[in-house]
């Protein structure tokens, strides 16, 4: 998690710089930053609230842009069921999508276990102080700050090593694919909604491979003849291979 | 104390709500989700699918349409991120190299 930190921290700071520049102003820019913790959700209203668009609307933006945490929070659930609610609501609120992404690397085994809220709290603790940290001077720097440098595409680049680092079978690489292809393809759909296509579609097309290439490798493959030799063999080349990625 | 202020605080408390609710959905009920064991399974491949949907957009697209030319330092940046990834393993790497192309060629070539 800590290396994926200085991408988080370019976009906290971008994200606090841009709400200052869309005419926020420092108090507000201050309270939402603290308050809301989400950055696509804060980047979608800022330009809503500055321009003072009705309550309703910059809700229903709000709402639509976080979907893709209503997906995630059913992933949390055989995780984090077993815990008190006011344990749940606080991990709803630190945790950002960094942290349900590493966090599903780490354990994808998706029942309690102890070493999962020591996990999870470190790393949400770290990325919310180098956000809010990074977010704050964005704000209380903005005109300082050189945004067009592009330094906020680090953020970008660290989601890209991340992305890297779960590409570990041929049915994620097909469900990548498909995730892109869809996410640009409905990009055109308002209020991140795009996102929320690509997830579903990317989950379809993960389960195909998973099932139908299973399926079609049982077609296939020619019976093998049962040797004593074979059945002694711990080494199975058919067995899953679960093995959680290292910390990032 | 303003209206305008005030309005915008009203909202940002209400964005906190929302985003809480919507973080927490399925962890809000004290009583368990059942769950279909498709969606359990399917939703291993959310968090990929979720990473690509950000970045893909990002890097080939501007304005809501694919970029039209490859003289864009997003792009280059984006390659030398993969490359430095699928070598290095390193997601600090990754992030020190992409984005220093990144400035590079904005600052330097104006991409």
């Amino acid at each position: 998690m800590s290396s994926i930190t200085p991408g988080m921290a370019a976009w906290g700071l971008v994200t606090g710089v841009a709400m200052v520049k869309t005419g926020m102003g420092v108090p507000l820019a201050l309270m939402m930053s603290l308050l809301v913790f989400a950055g696509s959700a804060q980047l979608a209203t800022m330009p809503l609230i500055a321009t003072g668009a009705p309550l309703w609307v910059v809700w229903a933006t709000a709402l639509c842009v976080n979907l893709r945490f209503v997906i995630f929070s059913a992933a949390w659930r055989p995780y984090l069921g077993v815990y008190s609610r006011r344990q749940r609501l606080g991990i709803a609120y630190f945790c950002a999508d960094l942290n349900y992404v590493v966090f599903m690397r780490r354990f994808p085994d998706p029942k309690p276990a102890p070493e999962h809220l020591p996990y999870l709290w470190g790393g949400a603790a770290l990325n919310w102080v180098a956000w809010q940290v990074a977010s704050i001077t964005g704000i209380l720097m903005a005109d300082s700050v050189p945004t067009e440098s592009g330094i906020g595409f680090a953020g970008t680049v660290a989601l890209i090593g991340v992305t890297g680092s779960l590409l570990n079978r041929p049915a994620t690489w097909v469900a990548a694919a498909v995730a892109a292809s869809a996410a640009v393809a409905a990009y055109a759909l308002p209020l991140k909604l795009n996102i929320v296509v690509a997830i579903a579609a990317a989950l379809a097309a993960g389960l195909l491979m998973d099932h139908g290439g299973a399926r079609w490798r049982r077609k296939t493959e020619p019976a093998r003849p049962v040797s004593p030799v074979s059945l002694a063999n711990p080494a199975d080349p058919a067995a899953p291979a679960a093995k959680p990625g290292g910390d990032a | 104390m303003s209206t305008e202020w005030l309005h915008g605080a009203l909202a940002i408390a209400g964005l906190g709500l929302i985003t809480l609710v919507t973080r927490g959905f399925f962890l809000l009920s004290d009583s368990p989700w059942p769950m279909p064991a498709w969606l359990i399974e399917g939703l291993r491949y959310a968090p990929l699918a979720a990473l690509v949907a950000v970045i893909a957009p990002e890097v080939i697209m501007l304005d809501g349409q694919l970029i039209s030319t490859w003289k864009d330092a997003r792009l280059f940046a984006a390659a030398a991120a993969i490359a430095c990834f699928a070598w290095r393993r390193s997601v600090l790497a990754t992030i020190v190299v992409g984005t220093s192309v990144m400035v590079a060629l904005r600052m330097g070539l104006g991409w």
